[in-house]
């Protein structure tokens, strides 16, 4: 009982605190700064150093310097509360913003279920003989799990909602108007561009999705999400990136229009738990995307006990569980950070979109497309 | 009053561009190119990493002013005042003295540019008639933790400067610039 709560603690610690919560913080610089100085052709942050550092005084190191003195800033930051603003949710909201977005990442399967006894592998599956599975390698193994993450998604938008609101702004108070409009948008076809990947794969719980993309079709393609249901992974991605307000849908935040909307009145270390919730956000958007079409841990050809070519019982070349653990864990890191530069990219590509132009797009392109997807995916279930 | 009401034809896009995922992709091959270059070469990045790398000043570029000097090392300014009644932003003072020197007539008692006014147009210059003050000196005005050590006097002035060729007097023979 009490490893098991320790395991959970652990678990916990690593995903959080050492994987989502570093790319996320890690992001607001190298993807946002640094990226889209190299498309820009320019050089980015570099002036920040650790002089007190012997050492690494005068290296640029990529510009992290900066994104500490960032940090150092918003800690020591005034935090000021606008008159007339209640106090009471303005102090509450920054948390109500990144709970959600550390929460969700509870269901993601980082690799497959622990296999103490031996692996055989039997029709592109490990299976575990004389030993048990033990959970590892996610928080929790929900066999609702991809309900979870829809339901948490969807109150996300309280804390920008509430956030507009409590302010006591103008420009807030649109920015958050806008963000439960857009996100209500997109939730419809968000949901409904992932149901043909469940009729596919007949589960919610996501290690068994990705299990199940570890089959290889005619015994070579594998059959990840985004090979069976391409439609769906453009409206998905598009959908994810509407509702984690990343631009080109940043109607919520438009710099341009209402200053920085929801958040225009936050500052010092609320302002940057908000800023660090969108990208918390982000990243896991990145990991979803990864684990519902990108075929999640796997490695194309590569099961328990090492590459199969084909669907053959033995593996053409062997590797150690720890290596096929390792490797697993590497592709769906990379994975998710692919998804995530991705999503940087079609930033700093795309010129924002007006709002009624979001909501054009979300109600009569993205909700027909997956709907006729859906039909389309239930049909072809059905008959094969 | 009739209105006229002018007809702005759509832009005629094919389903191709209008299904907008085609020319996004075609926009991100753009822009990952272009990352990946900057991101393994650094080819095409323009910046210069200013303290530590100079860009060089064009041949004409206007720097700090500096004032000439006679062969015996005197200023070569005779106080007429065309710099700074040309001056647009007034920011040159000068007071004249008698010399002792009879064939010279006048010359500058003080004189002091306030270069954080200046607006580094070059009409002083231009207006010089004896190739007195010069804007060649190629450093650009640095800043000023102090206003008033933006008040460059006659000493520094004189400091930056250097002997002209130019024959006193007129002659504008061998002046830089004039044929
Ligand atoms: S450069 Fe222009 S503004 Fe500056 S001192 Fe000369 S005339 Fe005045
Ligand atoms: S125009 Fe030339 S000579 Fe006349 S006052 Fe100015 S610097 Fe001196």
């Amino acid at each position: 009982m009490l490893t098991d709560i320790l395991l959970i603690l652990l678990k916990i610690v690593a995903v959080v605190l050492l994987f989502a919560m570093p790319i996320g913080s890690l992001m607001t610089l190298l993807g946002d700064r640094k990226q889209s100085s190299m498309i820009q052709n320019r050089v980015g942050p570099n002036r920040a150093r650790l002089s007190i550092i012997p050492g690494l005084g005068r290296l640029p190191l990529v510009g992290i310097p900066h994104f500490l003195a960032d940090g150092l800033k918003m800690i020591f930051k005034e935090d000021a509360i606008p008159d007339g603003a209640d106090r009471t949710w303005h102090n509450i909201v920054p948390a109500m913003a990144l709970f959600p977005a550390i929460v969700m990442w509870a269901v993601i399967p980082f690799h497959d279920h622990y296999c103490t006894g031996e692996i055989v592998v039997q029709n592109y599956r490990d299976i575990c003989v004389e030993g048990q599975t033990r959970n590892f390698f996610s928080i929790a193994n929900l066999d609702a799990g991809l309900l979870y993450v829809f339901a948490i998604s969807g109150v996300s938008v309280y804390g920008a909602a509430i956030a507009g609101w409590a302010s006591n702004a103008k420009y807030s108070l649109i920015g958050g108007l806008r963000s439960s409009a857009q996100m209500i948008s997109y939730e419809v076809s968000m949901a409904l561009s992932v149901a043909g990947a469940i009729l596919i794969y007949g589960t919610l719980n996501l290690n068994e999705m990705v299990v199940q993309q570890g089959h290889l079709i005619g015994g070579w393609l594998p059959m990840w999400g985004i090979v069976v249901q391409p439609l769906a992974f453009f409206i998905f991605l598009g959908a994810m990136m509407a509702e984690t307000k990343r631009a080109p849908f940043d109607m919520p935040e438009g710099e341009s229009e209402i200053v920085a909307g929801y958040f225009t009145e936050f500052s010092s270390m609320k302002f940057a738990v908000i800023q660090l919730s969108e990208y918390v956000a982000t990243v896991f958007v990145g990991a979803l995307i990864a684990t519902i079409f990108l075929g999640g841990w796997q490695v194309p050809y590569l099961y328990g006990d090492g590459f199969h070519f084909g669907n053959t019982p033995t593996a053409a070349l062997e590797l150690p569980y720890w290596a096929v653990i390792a490797l697993r864990i590497g592709a769906f890191s990379f994975k998710t950070i692919f998804i995530l530069w991705l999503q940087f990219m079609l930033r700093w590509t795309l010129p924002r979109f007006r709002y009624d132009q979001v909501m054009n797009l979300g109600w009569k392109i993205f909700l027909p497309l997956s709907l006729a997807n859906l039909v389309i995916t239930a049909f072809v279930v059905a008959i094969l | 009053m009739a209105v006229t009401v002018t007809k702005i034809p759509r832009p005629d896009r094919s389903l191709w561009v209008q299904s907008y995922v085609p020319e996004v992709m075609r926009g991100l091959s753009i822009t990952s190119k272009q990352f990946f270059k900057n991101l393994f070469t650094k080819k095409d990045v323009v910046t210069i990493q200013y303290p530590e790398v100079k860009r060089d000043y064009p041949e004409r570029y206007r720097g700090l002013h500096r004032l000439m000097y006679r062969d015996d090392g005197q200023v070569r300014c005779v106080a007429c005042m065309c710099c700074s009644t040309a001056c647009p932003a007034n920011c040159i003072h000068i007071e004249a003295a008698e010399h002792d020197d009879t064939s010279i007539e006048k010359y500058p008692a003080v004189f002091v540019i306030d270069e954080l006014r200046c607006i580094v147009c070059g009409m002083c210059v231009e207006a010089c008639p004896c190739d007195a003050i010069r804007m060649d000196s190629g450093i650009h005005t640095h800043p000023f933790y102090e206003r008033d050590t933006a008040f460059f006097d006659k000493p520094a002035l004189l400091e930056l400067g250097g002997p002209s060729v130019a024959h006193q007097g007129g002659d504008m023979k061998g002046v830089q610039g004039h044929h």
